[in-house]
Protein backbone atom coordinates (compact mmCIF):
# COMPACT_ATOMS: atom_id res chain seq x y z
CA UNK A 1 0.00 0.00 0.00
CA UNK A 2 0.91 3.53 -0.73
CA UNK A 3 -0.35 6.41 0.66
CA UNK A 4 -0.48 9.75 -1.31
CA UNK A 5 -0.63 12.90 0.46
CA UNK A 6 -2.69 16.42 -0.77
CA UNK A 7 -2.30 19.61 0.57
CA UNK A 8 -3.70 23.09 0.03
CA UNK A 9 -5.78 23.88 -3.13
CA UNK A 10 -5.21 20.33 -4.48
CA UNK A 11 -6.99 18.76 -0.96
CA UNK A 12 -9.46 20.48 -1.36
CA UNK A 13 -10.81 20.40 -4.79
CA UNK A 14 -10.16 16.48 -4.13
CA UNK A 15 -11.96 16.97 -0.93
CA UNK A 16 -9.69 14.65 0.81
CA UNK A 17 -5.99 15.11 2.39
CA UNK A 18 -5.32 11.31 1.93
CA UNK A 19 -5.86 8.42 -0.71
CA UNK A 20 -4.17 4.76 -0.22
CA UNK A 21 -3.28 3.05 -3.49
CA UNK A 22 -2.81 -0.74 -3.51
CA UNK A 23 0.21 -1.34 -5.33
CA UNK A 24 3.55 -3.05 -4.14
CA UNK A 25 5.71 -0.27 -6.30
CA UNK A 26 5.17 2.52 -8.80
CA UNK A 27 6.84 5.56 -10.33
CA UNK A 28 6.08 8.67 -9.64
CA UNK A 29 3.89 9.34 -13.01
CA UNK A 30 1.75 6.22 -12.22
CA UNK A 31 0.80 7.00 -8.92
CA UNK A 32 0.19 10.72 -10.48
CA UNK A 33 -1.72 8.96 -13.39
CA UNK A 34 -3.62 6.67 -11.06
CA UNK A 35 -5.02 10.05 -8.77
CA UNK A 36 -6.33 11.22 -12.35
CA UNK A 37 -8.07 8.46 -13.22
CA UNK A 38 -9.65 8.67 -9.88
CA UNK A 39 -10.02 12.49 -10.01
CA UNK A 40 -9.86 13.40 -14.04
CA UNK A 41 -11.33 16.64 -13.38
CA UNK A 42 -8.11 17.94 -11.23
CA UNK A 43 -5.41 19.50 -12.90
CA UNK A 44 -1.83 17.63 -12.15
CA UNK A 45 0.35 19.64 -14.25
CA UNK A 46 1.45 22.21 -11.19
CA UNK A 47 2.28 19.39 -9.04
CA UNK A 48 5.46 18.23 -7.57
CA UNK A 49 5.30 15.16 -5.80
CA UNK A 50 7.84 14.04 -2.69
CA UNK A 51 8.28 10.58 -2.00
CA UNK A 52 9.12 10.43 1.98
CA UNK A 53 9.38 14.02 2.54
CA UNK A 54 11.89 14.27 -0.27
CA UNK A 55 11.04 16.45 -3.91
CA UNK A 56 11.34 14.06 -6.50
CA UNK A 57 10.19 13.56 -10.06
CA UNK A 58 8.43 11.39 -12.35
CA UNK A 59 10.98 8.34 -12.97
CA UNK A 60 11.10 7.81 -8.55
CA UNK A 61 9.92 4.48 -7.60
CA UNK A 62 7.38 4.04 -4.70
CA UNK A 63 7.14 1.39 -2.35
CA UNK A 64 4.26 -0.19 -0.98
CA UNK A 65 4.61 1.68 2.83
CA UNK A 66 6.14 4.91 1.51
CA UNK A 67 4.55 7.97 1.76
CA UNK A 68 4.01 10.56 -1.97
CA UNK A 69 2.70 14.04 -1.69
CA UNK A 70 1.43 15.75 -4.05
CA UNK A 71 2.23 19.67 -3.26
CA UNK A 72 0.67 22.89 -5.30
CA UNK A 73 3.26 25.39 -5.78
CA UNK A 74 4.74 26.31 -2.34
CA UNK A 75 4.35 29.71 -0.68
CA UNK A 76 5.75 30.06 2.75
CA UNK A 77 7.14 33.78 4.29
CA UNK B 1 12.06 25.79 27.91
CA UNK B 2 14.72 25.17 24.70
CA UNK B 3 12.73 25.41 21.32
CA UNK B 4 13.98 23.89 18.32
CA UNK B 5 16.20 25.95 15.64
CA UNK B 6 13.61 25.07 13.19
CA UNK B 7 9.85 24.85 13.81
CA UNK B 8 5.76 25.20 12.47
CA UNK B 9 3.76 26.51 15.31
CA UNK B 10 0.40 27.22 15.22
CA UNK B 11 0.19 29.46 17.90
CA UNK B 12 1.44 33.26 18.16
CA UNK B 13 5.43 32.92 17.37
CA UNK B 14 7.24 35.23 20.41
CA UNK B 15 9.76 37.09 18.28
CA UNK B 16 12.55 37.34 21.28
CA UNK B 17 12.19 33.37 21.69
CA UNK B 18 13.54 33.02 18.13
CA UNK B 19 16.18 35.61 18.80
CA UNK B 20 17.73 34.28 21.69
CA UNK B 21 18.08 30.87 20.10
CA UNK B 22 20.72 31.99 17.97
CA UNK B 23 22.34 34.05 20.58
CA UNK B 24 26.27 32.97 20.81
CA UNK B 25 29.15 34.75 22.54
CA UNK B 26 30.72 34.88 19.47
CA UNK B 27 27.69 36.96 17.74
CA UNK B 28 28.24 40.84 16.94
CA UNK B 29 25.16 40.76 14.90
CA UNK B 30 21.82 39.17 14.90
CA UNK B 31 19.69 40.08 12.33
CA UNK B 32 16.00 39.78 12.73
CA UNK B 33 13.10 39.17 9.53
CA UNK B 34 9.20 39.20 10.52
CA UNK B 35 7.08 38.28 7.94
CA UNK B 36 3.63 39.87 8.82
CA UNK B 37 0.16 39.24 7.33
CA UNK B 38 -0.69 42.84 4.82
CA UNK B 39 -3.87 44.25 4.38
CA UNK B 40 -3.93 45.31 0.97
CA UNK B 41 -1.92 43.60 -2.32
CA UNK B 42 -2.49 45.33 -5.28
CA UNK B 43 -5.65 46.99 -4.52
CA UNK B 44 -7.30 43.81 -2.77
CA UNK B 45 -8.35 43.99 0.54
CA UNK B 46 -7.48 40.54 2.91
CA UNK B 47 -9.82 39.94 5.88
CA UNK B 48 -7.46 37.37 7.03
CA UNK B 49 -5.19 34.20 6.21
CA UNK B 50 -4.74 30.63 6.40
CA UNK B 51 -1.58 29.25 6.46
CA UNK B 52 -1.43 25.14 5.95
CA UNK B 53 2.33 23.25 6.18
CA UNK B 54 3.57 19.63 5.44
CA UNK B 55 4.53 19.75 8.38
CA UNK B 56 7.21 17.19 8.72
CA UNK B 57 8.54 18.25 5.66
CA UNK B 58 8.42 21.83 6.36
CA UNK B 59 10.29 21.01 9.33
CA UNK B 60 13.10 19.00 7.50
CA UNK B 61 13.61 21.59 4.61
CA UNK B 62 13.44 24.67 7.41
CA UNK B 63 16.80 22.43 8.90
CA UNK B 64 18.52 22.30 5.20
CA UNK B 65 18.00 25.86 4.72
CA UNK B 66 19.82 26.60 8.49
CA UNK B 67 22.35 23.79 6.95
CA UNK B 68 22.76 25.69 3.42
CA UNK B 69 23.26 28.84 5.53
CA UNK B 70 26.12 27.44 7.49
CA UNK B 71 27.89 25.86 4.61
CA UNK B 72 27.30 29.16 2.68
CA UNK B 73 28.33 31.74 5.76
CA UNK B 74 30.39 29.74 8.49
CA UNK B 75 30.39 30.88 11.84
CA UNK B 76 26.24 31.65 11.45
CA UNK B 77 23.46 30.14 13.28
CA UNK B 78 19.84 30.73 11.95
CA UNK B 79 16.46 30.05 13.00
CA UNK B 80 13.47 29.71 11.84
CA UNK B 81 9.97 29.51 12.80
CA UNK B 82 7.05 29.76 10.70
CA UNK B 83 3.23 29.53 11.85
CA UNK B 84 0.08 27.95 10.49
CA UNK B 85 -3.14 28.23 11.17
CA UNK B 86 -5.67 31.23 10.74
CA UNK B 87 -3.65 34.78 10.66
CA UNK B 88 -5.23 37.74 11.00
CA UNK B 89 -3.97 41.63 9.54
CA UNK B 90 0.00 42.31 11.27
CA UNK B 91 -0.23 38.94 12.61
CA UNK B 92 3.44 37.36 12.62
CA UNK B 93 3.67 34.66 9.88
CA UNK B 94 7.33 33.68 9.71
CA UNK B 95 9.97 35.01 11.55
CA UNK B 96 13.99 34.61 10.70
CA UNK B 97 17.06 35.19 13.09
CA UNK B 98 21.03 34.87 12.09
CA UNK B 99 23.41 35.92 14.15
CA UNK B 100 27.22 35.82 12.98
CA UNK B 101 30.19 37.31 14.51
CA UNK B 102 30.15 40.25 11.63
CA UNK B 103 27.32 42.29 10.38
CA UNK B 104 27.02 41.32 6.89
CA UNK B 105 26.78 37.59 6.52
CA UNK B 106 24.17 38.11 9.28
CA UNK B 107 21.70 40.61 6.57
CA UNK B 108 22.98 38.07 3.85
CA UNK B 109 22.07 34.78 4.92
CA UNK B 110 18.28 36.08 6.55
CA UNK B 111 17.68 37.47 2.88
CA UNK B 112 18.52 34.00 1.38
CA UNK B 113 16.49 32.42 4.18
CA UNK B 114 13.38 33.98 2.99
CA UNK B 115 13.73 33.29 -0.39
CA UNK B 116 15.07 29.48 -0.22
CA UNK B 117 11.57 29.24 1.97
CA UNK B 118 9.79 30.52 -0.93
CA UNK B 119 11.42 27.66 -3.03
CA UNK B 120 10.95 24.63 -1.27
CA UNK B 121 9.38 24.76 2.08
CA UNK B 122 5.81 23.01 1.68
CA UNK B 123 3.41 25.50 3.39
CA UNK B 124 0.72 27.28 1.29
CA UNK B 125 -1.24 30.19 2.34
CA UNK B 126 -4.93 31.08 1.35
CA UNK B 127 -6.31 34.32 1.25
CA UNK B 128 -9.62 35.31 2.70
CA UNK B 129 -11.29 38.06 0.70
CA UNK B 130 -14.44 40.00 0.85
CA UNK B 131 -15.64 38.61 -2.77
CA UNK B 132 -13.72 34.88 -2.02
CA UNK B 133 -10.59 32.57 -1.10
CA UNK B 134 -8.11 31.18 -3.24
CA UNK B 135 -4.43 29.44 -2.45
CA UNK B 136 -1.79 31.58 -3.51
CA UNK B 137 1.35 29.93 -4.40
CA UNK B 138 3.54 32.76 -5.92
CA UNK B 139 7.03 30.41 -5.66
CA UNK B 140 6.56 29.76 -9.42
CA UNK B 141 4.58 32.91 -9.89
CA UNK B 142 1.50 30.71 -11.91
CA UNK B 143 -1.18 31.98 -8.75
CA UNK B 144 -1.12 35.36 -8.29
CA UNK B 145 -3.05 37.97 -6.93
CA UNK B 146 -5.96 39.29 -9.32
Amino acid sequence: MIKILFFAGLQEEIDSDSLMMESAEATVQEVKRYVQSIYPNVDLQQVIAAVNEEFSNGDDIVKSGDIIAFLPPVSGG
Amino acid sequence: MKAELFSIVDNPIIVDDVIQQVQSVNAGAITVFIGTVRELTNGKRTLYLEYQAYESMAVKKLAEIGEEIKSKWPGTIAAITHRVGRLEISDVAVVIAVSSPHRKEAYEANEYAIERIKEMVPIWKKEYWEDGTKWIGDQLQKVSYE
